[in-house]
């Protein structure tokens, strides 16, 4: 199996990901419908901006289909490790490869802003999921099936302006999904929804996972988040790893269950000590 | 500019459904005055036909044609040089909003131009071109490039860039990229810009048709003149009013046709 490797030598890594070969494609028609999840491995990851040394050494390894969160204090790195991981920035040192050979479609992102053209009703936002896609005359139909998973199929064919703020999230989500992506990742996609909004999002998020398998990172301000949703919390300080937390709680979970109470306070401690020693 | 108007109004405030017929009563009732006031000798026909005046006067220069030769003549001029410097403008705009090089190397020289009045440079227009058509074409289009070039370099140059990150990260070319993100997302402040220079055009040939030409709505009004018929004068200066009232609907028509996405323009 080939691995695709991706260290500080390639010059844009999205660009040479949309251009693979096209006997990549035929692999990827032939995968079974239900998508398998990518392992992830991180190794020796540095970045930095300018002076500010950013992310300092990080040593990751993520089982396919794992659910991880990662926490830290604001400003910490989690956005950028994010990003590296996506190939939306230019890693300084170090490598961060997959299981597998990845395409563009492959790996996801969401953002904490849904991130909607205004301009393109519901359903032609979730088209540009597709990627290279697009074109394709299944296009539609697919994208429809996006907009089924997340309840949102009765706003095809409305405008983005027109939605709240959780249904914009939920049109992003479906974005997301349309490719059938083996890693998705996200930034803090819940932070600006209400509390009501944000739990019906979390069992929205955690049941896509379930049903389709990919592995998931998520950033999260939120701890409780974290634990509810996570098969593992990571907690990034000083540019590394400081804790890598395994949350053993077997699913459906209860919210603020006593286990997940204590990991949850177990982690918050640890996130605040270090402001005690300042 | 009405565009910002539309643009800024709150969500939930709407005139009732006349409106279509609202804004015409302030027109219509001045006009009513205006004939009031003429008939009762209290404007003196000397300063200000009555209304019907005038339109007597639309009517025998009609039946003679050359009211309508010279709307065509004025009107072919606006549109062409609309065109002519529009579509400069808008290739400048795209440029310079796209690439940087682009930018480094025209737009210096298109601020300091644009900080010379272009009716002041009638005079060397004239010495130019003469009285002949290309001098008010090239007026007109000088004077309608500046709007559309400053306003598509701020509409490409302000679209949300975590739109164009979202773009790439599904894989976008720059041409779909552009078709999908960037134009759409220019689209109002184009819009602003073609608002503006349709004001700008009209004012431009006015003042040139007044100045140097041997035909049009603004030679027509200055050969009135001459003669002392103060109906045409006026006359001439309501067709000009219609005619910018015409461009303005035409492009609000088209604004709301295209930016029917936009919160503003939606239907509630
Ligand atoms: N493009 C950039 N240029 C310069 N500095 C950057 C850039 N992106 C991030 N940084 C810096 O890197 C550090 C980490 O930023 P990052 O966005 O990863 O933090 P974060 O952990 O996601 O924070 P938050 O929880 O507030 O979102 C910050 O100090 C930030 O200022
Ligand atoms: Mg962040």
């Amino acid at each position: 199996m080939q691995t695709a490797l991706r260290t500080s030598v390639p010059e844009t890594e999205l660009a040479s990901r949309a251009n693979s070969a096209p006997h990549a494609r035929v692999a990827r028609e032939e995968r079974p419908l239900h998508v398998s999840g990518l392992s992830l491995n991180i190794r020796g990851l540095r970045k930095s901006f300018g002076d500010n040394e950013v992310l300092r050494g990080i040593d990751l390894h993520i089982p396919a289909g794992q659910f991880v969160a990662i926490v830290g204090k604001s400003g910490c790195g989690k956005s950028t490790l994010l990003r590296l991981i996506a190939g939306l920035e230019k890693i300084d040192a170090g490598s961060i490869s997959f299981g597998d050979e990845v395409q563009a479609e492959d790996i996801r992102v969401m953002f904490q802003e849904p991130r909607l053209l205004p301009w393109a009703r519901v359903l032609s936002n979730v088209e540009v999921g597709l990627g290279r896609d697009r074109a394709s005359d299944d296009a539609q139909l697919r994208a429809e099936k996006a907009l089924t998973e997340v309840g949102l199929v009765n706003k095809r064919d409305q405008w983005p302006s027109v939605l709240s703020g959780g249904q914009k999230q939920r049109v992003a989500l479906a974005r997301a999904l349309v490719s059938r992506p083996r890693v998705l990742a996200f930034d803090e996609p819940l932070g600006a929804l209400d509390a009501l909004t944000r739990i019906s999002m979390q069992r929205l998020l955690e049941r896509v996972w379930r049903d389709q398998g990919f592995t998931a990172i998520l950033v999260t301000h939120d701890v409780s988040e974290a634990v509810t949703l996570a098969d593992r919390v990571l907690v990034i300080e000083d540019g590394r790893i400081a804790q890598d937390v395994t949350v053993n709680v077997p699913r459906p979970r209860e919210r603020r269950s006593v286990d997940l109470a204590d990991l949850e306070g177990s982690i918050l401690r640890a996130l605040l000590s270090g402001d005690e020693r300042i | 500019m009405s565009l910002i108007d539309s643009v800024s109004l709150p969500r939930n405030f709407r005139l009732p459904r006349v409106d279509g017929l609202v804004q015409w009563i302030v027109p219509l009732g001045i006009i009513a005055i205006w004939q009031v006031a003429s008939i009762t000798g209290f404007v003196p026909a000397r300063v200000l036909p009555a209304p019907s005046d005038v339109a007597l006067a639309g009517w025998k220069l009609l039946l003679s044609g050359e009211l309508v030769r010279n709307i065509w003549v004025s009107f072919w001029r606006a549109s062409i040089g609309f065109l002519i410097g529009g579509s400069i403008g808008f290739a400048f705009g795209l440029a310079n909003g796209l690439s940087q090089l682009s930018a480094k190397l025209t737009d210096t020289t298109l601020q300091m131009v644009r900080n010379v009045p272009h009716l002041a440079l009638i005079p060397l227009v004239i010495l130019w071109f003469g009285i002949d058509e290309s001098a008010k074409l090239f007026l007109v289009a000088l004077g309608v490039f500046f709007p559309i070039y400053l306003n598509t370099l701020h509409g490409i140059r302000t679209v949300d860039p975590q739109l164009i990150e979202m773009g790439r990260i599904y894989g976008m070319r720059d041409g779909e990229l552009f078709r999908r993100v960037i134009f759409p997302g220019a689209l109002p402040s184009i819009f602003v810009g073609i608002r503006f220079a349709l004001g700008i055009m009209w004012l431009t040939l006015i003042v040139a048709e007044t100045i140097a030409a041997s035909s049009g709505l603004g030679y027509m009004a200055m050969q009135a003149r001459e003669f002392m018929l103060i109906d045409v004068v006026v006359l001439s200066i309501l067709i000009y009013a219609l005619l910018g009232k015409i461009a303005d609907s035409a492009s609000r028509v088209l604004e709301r046709a295209t930016l029917s996405w936009h919160p503003a323009f939606q239907k509630r």
